[in-house]
């Protein structure tokens, strides 16, 4: 049997981005002992890579708007699949949440009265989203973290956690193996919250953070808890295409909020060529009315390209396919144009993008004051997740909680830009806090042995198998071939053909995974992490298959060229995944739940 | 396609050796992909750091060509391919394994720090600000804690004042506290004593390592060091103390 340390916490945290973070301070602060763990460094996670901004109804700009205009605009984003609690919570809370940042030391950019300002972003009716520049998730992690590591939480840098542990029906704990030792640690927990953001490492081409690799979905399921949504994966429209190095990095939806604007070869705005009927009303019918918006006339309506995301992307694609794409099969994202509009526009740019300018300067030798950029969509955030009650962040496994991208219902069917950081935080404090509560009514937790047993030996399985010679085959060479396999098969455009197929490779991939042996030793072996992190990534991608196979309609961020309209029926339902008896993943539907006739009125209201 | 050999530093814990590996150069390559590439076909357990590959969270902090670099803002083609490009671990933290050091020490530094405190709110519960007064405070927070300016600095490199100076990122870190607008706190006394920031003879490698830009010596350092000189060490002050009979502060 293997050695391990023992650690015991009322609240054990994994994954310390926004989410993680929020949650462990608002735990300490209910005076519960708090730990953290975390993949990477603290200050490190993908909430690192956040540009535009945090959506806040906070009226800095523009006084029409508020927590109901949030509400509407967050629940038509989301075509209404979203869960409108959690919608309505959201709204509500936060603004609050924005200003307590400040208290902890977030410098964000001021309006002309001192205030936090706000910038537009695409499906937000008003200017909404608070910002530094666009480094906005660095300053809201480091606000967190600076504040958090003065709360008497006690933080695991580089700790992987493997796998759930119960008591029961339970959640009592987790396996973690320290990267840097490689030595295993078991950990006692009276509550859990997972808050390991997204999947997008699954994929190929994606904006996302190496630690983005679904551990928390994986974790979940594998725990008996319901994933809800997993066909709603967001493909955001704008990441760089060129050099090959820097396809995906993502390019800020800021860049179109400051009057960025899309075209194709021929120099078309091709976005004004097809407006969704959801949003006609609200967006401008020429250039010139869309310049207007971008620089504050309060009658003008939003240029196209600030459209949902899930509607930018497949514009772009569409263009593509349709042999009107930019030189490396994107489209063409230009700023620079705004020297018509404004006389020192290189300097605006500078000081509005500074990191789009750098990033395309360093990595593509492009000037973005001068030239535009080529775009493509790049695997962004994942809608689905761990379902949730709304109130309490709790899982459908008791004791088990989760917030942030690992969490699943705000969002619908696409969510909307700036909504992340947001959630990160109203829901963050909200797991934090009802997660402490729960802790404290808990009594004393047990874990089976045998289980840790099974863990353990699982967790050497790769290493175990290099003496064999069996396989021979590396983790990596499995990695690529499933990003490869979800890229082409269960990415933007879907249908049943290539679904069914993707998850017949994926039983073929899950046998060669469990075949993979990595040479060296225990101590910080990149290889043996990759191998343990592929069962995670297989979940994820079967998880998103089946979801994709069953919802036979498209909507949001799931498009099936086999059935392309909008189908009311689906409209009313959610698909769950879950671990059934036997070990196999099965596929529900549960009805969405119905929303009260005061927030329908609210979103009739809204238009 | 072209090729370029890497001298890469293996082993564990101090030591090791460099292994010599080529690779494949695809364009606008940058040195954090030979190493994944390297690690995808020919030493799956390289151990190497790294997180965003953007720019964004500053972990894949390495020594390139003697250089401290990020590798994913490091193209290869700069570095020049006529010769081998070395690729070391920073030197001035304890050695893991690989290109992987123990940045620890680091956290436990700031952790020292006298936090955040604010002044009080305005009545309707939040604060104004002028954007012309959070510009210079916000040039230190775009840091990414990468800590090549700590791996640079020969008062940690070289004589090794891990007790006693708290090195570039931290009196950045501690600028950004002292020219908050909203900040109450006094950490001109701990900067004199325990973060050591006389030890600063402002040779500027700092500044010239950090991938963000940042103006270390000039915008946070020198104005540290005139607000202690001003509070410690000011004749006139000091004769205005004498003659009141109050305590010098520091």
């Amino acid at each position: 049997m293997a050695s391990y340390e023992r650690r015991s916490f009322d609240v054990l945290v994994i994954g310390a981005g926004g989410a993680g973070l929020r949650a462990c301070i608002e735990a300490a602060a209910a005076g519960v002992t708090v730990g953290l763990i975390t993949k990477t460094l603290l200050g490190k996670a993908h909430t690192v890579m956040a540009e535009g901004g945090i959506a806040a109804a906070l009226a800095n700009v523009d006084e029409r708007d508020s927590w109901k205009v949030h509400f509407a605009d967050t629940m038509r984003g989301g075509q209404y699949l979203n869960n409108w609690r959690m919608a309505e919570l959201h709204a509500q809370q936060s603004p609050d949440r924005v200003r307590e940042l400040e208290a902890w030391g977030a410098l964000m950019d001021r309006t002309d009265r001192g205030k936090i300002l706000q910038r537009n972003f695409g499906g937000h009716a008003y200017p909404r989203l608070a910002h530094v520049g666009d480094r906005t998730g660095l300053e809201l992690i480091r606000t967190l973290q600076d504040h958090g590591v003065h709360q008497g939480i006690e933080v695991f840098n580089e700790y992987t956690v493997t796998r759930l542990l119960k008591d029961g029906g339970r959640v009592s704990g987790c396996f973690a193996y320290d990267r840097n030792k490689g030595s295993f640690i078991v950990f006692e927990a009276k509550a859990l919250i997972l808050a390991t953001g997204g999947v997008g490492r699954a994929y190929r081409i994606t904006s996302n953070s190496w630690e983005c690799t679904g551990d928390g979905h994986s974790l979940a399921y594998e725990a008996g808890a319901d994933l809800i949504d997993m066909e709603f994966i967001q493909f955001h429209p704008t990441g760089m295409v060129w050099p090959p190095s820097a396809e995906g990095i993502l390019v800020t939806e800021g860049v179109r909020g400051e009057g960025g604007v899309l075209r194709n070869s021929e120099g078309r705005r091709f976005m004004f060529d097809d407006i969704p009927p959801l949003y006609r009303d609200q967006t401008a019918d020429t250039e010139e009315e869309g310049w207007r918006y971008v620089i504050g006339d309060r009658d003008a309506r939003r240029p196209p390209e600030l459209l949902t995301r899930d509607h930018v992307a497949r514009c772009i694609l569409r263009e593509v396919r349709e042999g009107r794409g930019s030189p490396h099969g994107g489209a063409f994202l230009d700023i620079s144009w705004i020297r018509e509009k404004i006389p020192s526009s290189e300097e605006h740019i500078r000081r509005k993008l500074p990191s789009m300018y750098h990033q395309f300067m360093q990595l593509a030798n492009v000037d973005i004051t001068k030239e535009p950029m080529e775009v493509g969509p790049t695997t962004h955030y994942v809608m689905g997740g761990v379902r949730v009650d709304a109130d309490t962040q709790m899982s459908t496994v008791e004791g088990l909680f989760a917030a942030g991208e690992v969490a699943a219902g705000l969002h619908g069917a696409n969510r909307l830009g700036g909504n992340s950081l947001s959630d990160l935080l109203v829901f963050g404090k909200l797991a934090g806090e009802h997660a402490a509560d729960f802790a404290k009514r808990r009594g004393t937790v047990s874990l089976d042995e045998g289980e840790i047993d099974l863990a353990a030996r699982e967790a050497l399985a790769p290493l175990d198998r290099r003496g064999e010679g069996v396989g021979g085959e590396g983790p990596y060479q499995v990695q690529f071939a499933l990003q490869d396999l979800l890229q082409e098969k269960v990415g933007i455009v879907r249908d049943a053909e290539r679904v069914t197929a993707a998850l017949h490779e994926i039983q073929g991939l899950k046998a060669r995974a469990s075949g993979v042996a990595v040479n060296g030793s225990r101590e910080y072996n990149p290889g043996w992490h990759t191998a343990l992190d592929l069962k995670h990534m297989l979940v994820i991608g079967e998880a998103a298959a089946r979801a994709a196979l069953t919802r036979t309609e498209s909507r949001g961020a799931h498009t099936r060229d086999d059935h392309p309209g909008k189908d009311p029926e689906w409209g009313k339902k959610n698909v769950v995944v879950r671990r059934s008896s036997t070990g196999e993943m099965e596929v529900d539907t549960i009805p969405c739940p119905v929303i009260p006739e005061h927030l329908q009125q609210i979103i009739r209201e809204q238009g | 396609m072209d090729k370029a050999t890497f001298k890469i530093w293996r082993g564990h814990a101090g030591d090791g050796a460099f292994e010599t590996f080529e690779t494949d150069v695809w364009h606008g390559m940058v040195v954090l992909d030979a190493v994944r590439a390297i690690q995808a076909e020919q030493a799956p357990d390289l151990g190497v750091r790294w997180n965003c590959k953007a720019g964004k969270c500053g972990s894949c902090s390495a020594e390139v060509n003697g250089m401290p670099r990020l590798m994913c803002m490091t193209r290869v083609r700069e570095m020049g391919m006529d010769k081998p490009i070395t690729i070391e671990p920073l030197h001035t933290f304890p050695h893991v394994r690989d290109l992987v050091t123990d940045v620890s020490w680091n956290f436990d530094v700031k952790k020292r720090i006298k936090p955040f405190t604010p002044a009080p709110r305005d009545a309707d519960g939040s604060w104004t600000m002028a954007q012309s007064d959070v510009v210079r405070p916000q040039e230190f927070r775009k840091c990414i804690e990468c800590f090549l300016c700590q791996d640079v600095c020969h008062v940690l490199r070289d004589h090794r004042r891990y007790d006693d100076f708290v090195g570039p990122r931290y009196l950045v870190h501690l600028a950004q506290l002292e020219m908050h607008p909203l900040d109450t706190g006094d950490r001109l006394d701990e900067l004199r004593t325990e973060h050591g920031v006389g030890y600063c003879n402002i040779t500027k490698c700092c500044t010239k390592v950090c991938p963000e830009g940042i103006t270390i010596t000039d915008n946070a350092i020198i104005p540290l060091k005139e607000r202690v000189v001003d509070r410690a060490y000011d004749p006139l002050r000091k004769l205005v103390q004498i003659v009141t009979k109050k305590p010098a502060r520091s």
